[in-house]
């Protein structure tokens, strides 16, 4: 992995992304999803105009291997390197206290403050908006960031919350009953929409 | 496995291995709480822990107090002297109160080994062992490895001595246990007085001198010599304990040259540590009552924010 900030860059080990190749319907391969990892590099660049303040932060698991692709774009447009870090929102689930055991903690690993800074929060999948929600939550605890932007590779629909994304890899219609993967393994990229059982 | 099965953490034996790595990686991400704006997360909101010491404690109370707030838990402290224990009124009432009052976890000291085990069988919320008798301290072995940990990179390999009074210890009982888990190898250094007997399956080496005992160890770990507890009469005398036993800069001079000093508190000065200054980048003392919030944060965390243990949590 790139060393991006000598201050600890976050470990984007396997052991935060996709375990198993699923099985089920697949939507978009590895060179469709390069080219939408693009554009929304591009967008982000546009609408901040330049790389000015711009911090990205992915939500763990999906956001942090997306962030990461991210930054590696626009480092390659804008020969800048923006600082990325990757937050872990468990703590300020809604739903903690409604499962039984809560979950071991992820690394979270911010480079630097999040004052004054344009933050544009990256996840994978966005669905009821609950995570989004609670990133926004963390992130207001942490500091007050200049601005907080969404970007996100697949928008399912089916929002419980008023929340929207600013980047948009692709939307794509789901049922309740089903759930989307996104792998970014190199080599075995996938978008994933399988039936649950 | 990603959480803890147990609903209790009553002694080391609770937990395995991978739930021991899983407590620290959680802690690790407490510890960045303190540098934030806001020092608090919300994963307790609206959960009540009830602090229930019936041996006098500053560090422990208020470690498990920090932590519990941090976490936004409601935080009530018993210490039994200002009770209705000194009324007469019993263990199990005392503890079925708390109960119905709301509490949603009991952290608890006692000075007869088990009570926290006996509780937890009757009673619906989580309990929390804080030290019994000459039983276990959990949180303490817990905060001890991470401490290891943080220092040292790594847990597994390495070779600690635990000098001292290991007879009376609860430390060293959960230490023992902890490292031998975690695949530390365990040192026991002390007077022939103050090392058990029988020491059960404790897979342990047992040293009488002190500079063979810690000789190219990475980790001393120095006990406290329990004076509360009549230890007194074990030894000849405070000052040729001292002299023998005590953790100085020219005794550590046969230890690994990287050598971690670690004591779990209160430390009677000038008796198991001298001159501590003489030592002070080797000293991990004041890192353990750090590391310390940050275990017991994860532990509250990871026993209490779920739902509740009737719930299938066990």
């Amino acid at each position: 992995m790139p060393n991006i900030h000598s201050s600890g860059p976050p470990d984007l080990s396997p052991a935060h992304s996709v375990p198993l190749l699923p099985d089920g319907r697949v939507l978009l391969d590895a060179s469709q999803i390069d080219r939408m990892i693009r554009r929304m590099a591009h967008e982000i660049l546009e609408k901040n105009q330049g790389v000015k303040d711009l911090y990205l932060i992915g939500i763990l698991k999906g956001g942090g291997v997306l962030a990461e692709r991210l930054v590696r774009i626009v480092r390659s447009i804008e020969s800048v390197d923006v600082p990325f870090g990757t937050v872990d929102i468990t703590l300020y689930r809604d739903d903690l206290s409604s499962k039984s055991s809560p979950p071991f903690l992820k690394e979270s690993a911010l480079p630097e403050p999040v004052d004054r800074k344009r933050i544009v929060l990256v996840d994978d999948v966005l669905f009821t908006g609950r995570s989004v929600r609670s990133a926004l939550d963390l992130l207001m605890d942490l500091g007050r960031p200049s601005r907080v932007q969404l970007a996100v590779l697949i928008d399912r629909g089916h929002r419980e919350l008023p929340i929207r994304a600013d980047f948009v890899g692709k939307n794509i219609p789901t049922g309740q009953d089903e759930t989307v993967q996104v792998v970014l393994d190199p080599g075995r990229e996938c978008v994933v929409v399988t039936r649950k059982d | 496995m990603d959480a803890l099965r147990t609903p209790h953490l009553l002694t080391v034996s609770d937990l395995t291995p991978g739930e021991m790595e899983g407590i620290f990686r959680t802690a690790d991400s407490f510890l960045d709480l303190s540098s934030r704006t806001v020092k608090k997360v919300p994963s307790l909101r609206g959960k009540t822990v009830v602090n229930l010491f019936y041996e006098p404690s500053t560090r422990t109370r208020t470690s498990f107090e920090i932590a519990a707030k941090r976490l936004s838990a409601d935080v009530i402290n018993i210490t039994t002297s200002q009770s209705s224990v000194v009324k007469g009124e019993s263990l199990l009432d005392t503890v079925r109160t708390i109960e119905a009052l709301g509490a949603d976890g009991v952290v608890i000291r006692h000075p007869a080994s088990g009570v926290p085990e006996w509780i937890s069988r009757r009673v619906g919320c989580h309990v929390i062992n804080a030290g019994d008798g000459l039983h276990e301290h959990p949180t303490q072995a817990l905060l001890d490895l991470f401490t290891i940990q943080k220092r040292k990179g790594r847990l597994k390999g390495l070779r600690v001595a635990i000098v001292g009074d290991i007879l009376h210890s609860r430390v060293a009982r959960s230490n023992i246990r902890a490292m031998s888990l975690m695949g530390i190898s365990v040192r026991l250094v002390g007077p022939p007085t103050l090392i058990p007997k029988d020491r059960g399956d404790w897979n342990a080496e047992v040293f009488h001198d002190l500079r063979e005992g810690i000789s190219d160890c990475d980790v001393v770990m120095a006990l406290r010599l329990q004076l509360e507890r009549a230890t007194a009469n074990y030894i000849p005398s405070l000052k040729e304990y001292a002299k023998f036993y005590g953790i100085s800069p020219s005794v550590l001079q046969s230890a690994r040259p990287d050598v971690l000093v670690l004591h779990p508190g209160p430390i009677n000065r000038g008796i198991e540590i001298q001159d501590e200054e003489g030592f002070r980048e080797h000293s991990g003392i004041l890192d353990q009552v750090h590391f310390g919030v940050g275990i017991r944060m994860a532990v509250l965390y990871l026993l209490m924010a779920g739902g509740n243990k009737g719930e299938g949590n066990a």
